[in-house]
């Protein structure tokens, strides 16, 4: 049951007939990870938390940065040096003091990963790393749960959805990280600060759907967009029967660290 | 001989034999080693990206490593 301040407050859900009543409530039950609260988990985190997603879920190690500023909105630049985790918690305690908020301190590994995705319904890949974002993909195609996998480079922008077992996943279209170095992903090659804030959102715009369990989920197709030629293109993608991990033949079992796809950058700490 | 590559209609110069290493070299595709590439709706081996051959009204999408805008 809807209190009297949340139908107020989630009134403009209400509405949509898409949501309604039972649609809010399916949110506030609903339980999302958000792993990395930097360019994409930032804006992701703002959104369900003001959205009603009763339960989020944020991983991060990390500390707030001068140079995380240009793009991750969550954080202000009072918060320079503190947990990236507790300044996002902060913020979104402040927007919806009704949701939950649950912080992971933590980097997500071989070990970790499969005891904090396997309490929420959908998980954010929000993270900026080859080896996390294989690690992810991993992780939810074998426990069997939806995620929503973003990158950013300069003014480029990619998603897909990945229903595990039903729709490709992140290996079906790259089977193996990257090697180490092979692709910017650092200070050298830059990224627009908008272009995470328009990716990050339609990771939570999959979230929401999957949780209503309304519309078309990005599976099945990659979306591609460039912020200079303001252009989205769609690419469908098949599931690959050659896919490491989702295919006919799996020769991934289980997890493992990709340490060769950790990026320099993500070496140096901050 | 014009193909769509990701999503654009593209002339490529009409060449005999043209395999998707060639395609990739004749369109300057940056980071050849690492773009994965689909044809005509299915993700091709990199094996095979000397053997298979282009033909004209192809669809082919390049698909890029996209990693993250840390620091």
């Amino acid at each position: 049951m809807l209190s009297e301040e949340q139908i107020e407050r989630y009134q403009r859900h209400i509405a949509l007939k898409e949501v309604g009543g039972k649609g809010q409530q399916r949110l506030l039950d609903g339980r999302v990870l958000i792993i990395g609260a930097g360019g994409l988990g930032a804006p992701a985190a703002l959104y369900l938390a003001a959205a009603g997603v009763g339960t989020i879920g944020l991983v991060d190690a990390d500390v707030v940065d001068l140079t995380n500023l240009q793009r991750q909105v969550i954080h202000f630049t009072p918060d320079i040096g503190k947990a990236k985790v507790a300044s996002a918690k902060e913020k979104m305690a402040v927007i919806n003091p009704g949701i939950k908020v649950n912080t992971y301190e933590v980097w997500v590994n071989a070990s970790n990963i499969m005891g904090i995705i396997n309490d929420y319904d959908f998980v954010i890949d929000g993270t900026d790393n080859f080896a996390a974002k294989f690690l992810i993909n991993d992780a939810c195609v074998l426990a069997g749960k939806p995620y929503s996998h973003a990158g950013i480079l300069r003014f480029d922008g990619q998603a897909i959805t990945v229903r595990p077992g039903e729709s490709a996943c992140y290996r079906c279209i790259f089977p193996a990280p990257p090697p180490k170095d092979a692709i910017p992903t650092c200070s050298q090659a830059g990224v627009i600060g908008v272009l995470p804030g328009v990716l990050g959102m339609i990771q939570a715009t999959e979230a929401i759907k999957f949780l209503l369990g309304k519309g078309e989920l990005l599976t099945g197709r990659m979306l591609i967009y460039n912020a200079l030629e303001m252009d989205f293109n769609q690419v469908r993608i098949n599931r690959n029967p050659k896919c490491p991990i989702c295919g006919v033949t799996p020769t991934i079992k289980e997890l493992k660290d990709e340490t060769d796809a950790v990026a320099q950058c993500d070496l140096e700490g901050v | 001989m014009i193909l769509t590559v990701n999503g654009k209609r593209t002339t490529v110069v009409d060449k005999e034999l043209l395999s998707i290493s060639g395609l990739l070299n004749e369109l300057n595709v940056e980071d050849p080693l690492y773009v994965t590439v689909e044809l005509n709706g299915d993700i091709m081996e990199r094996e095979n990206f000397e053997s298979i051959m282009i033909k004209d009204g192809d669809e082919v999408e390049f698909l890029y490593f996209m990693g993250g805008g840390r620091k």
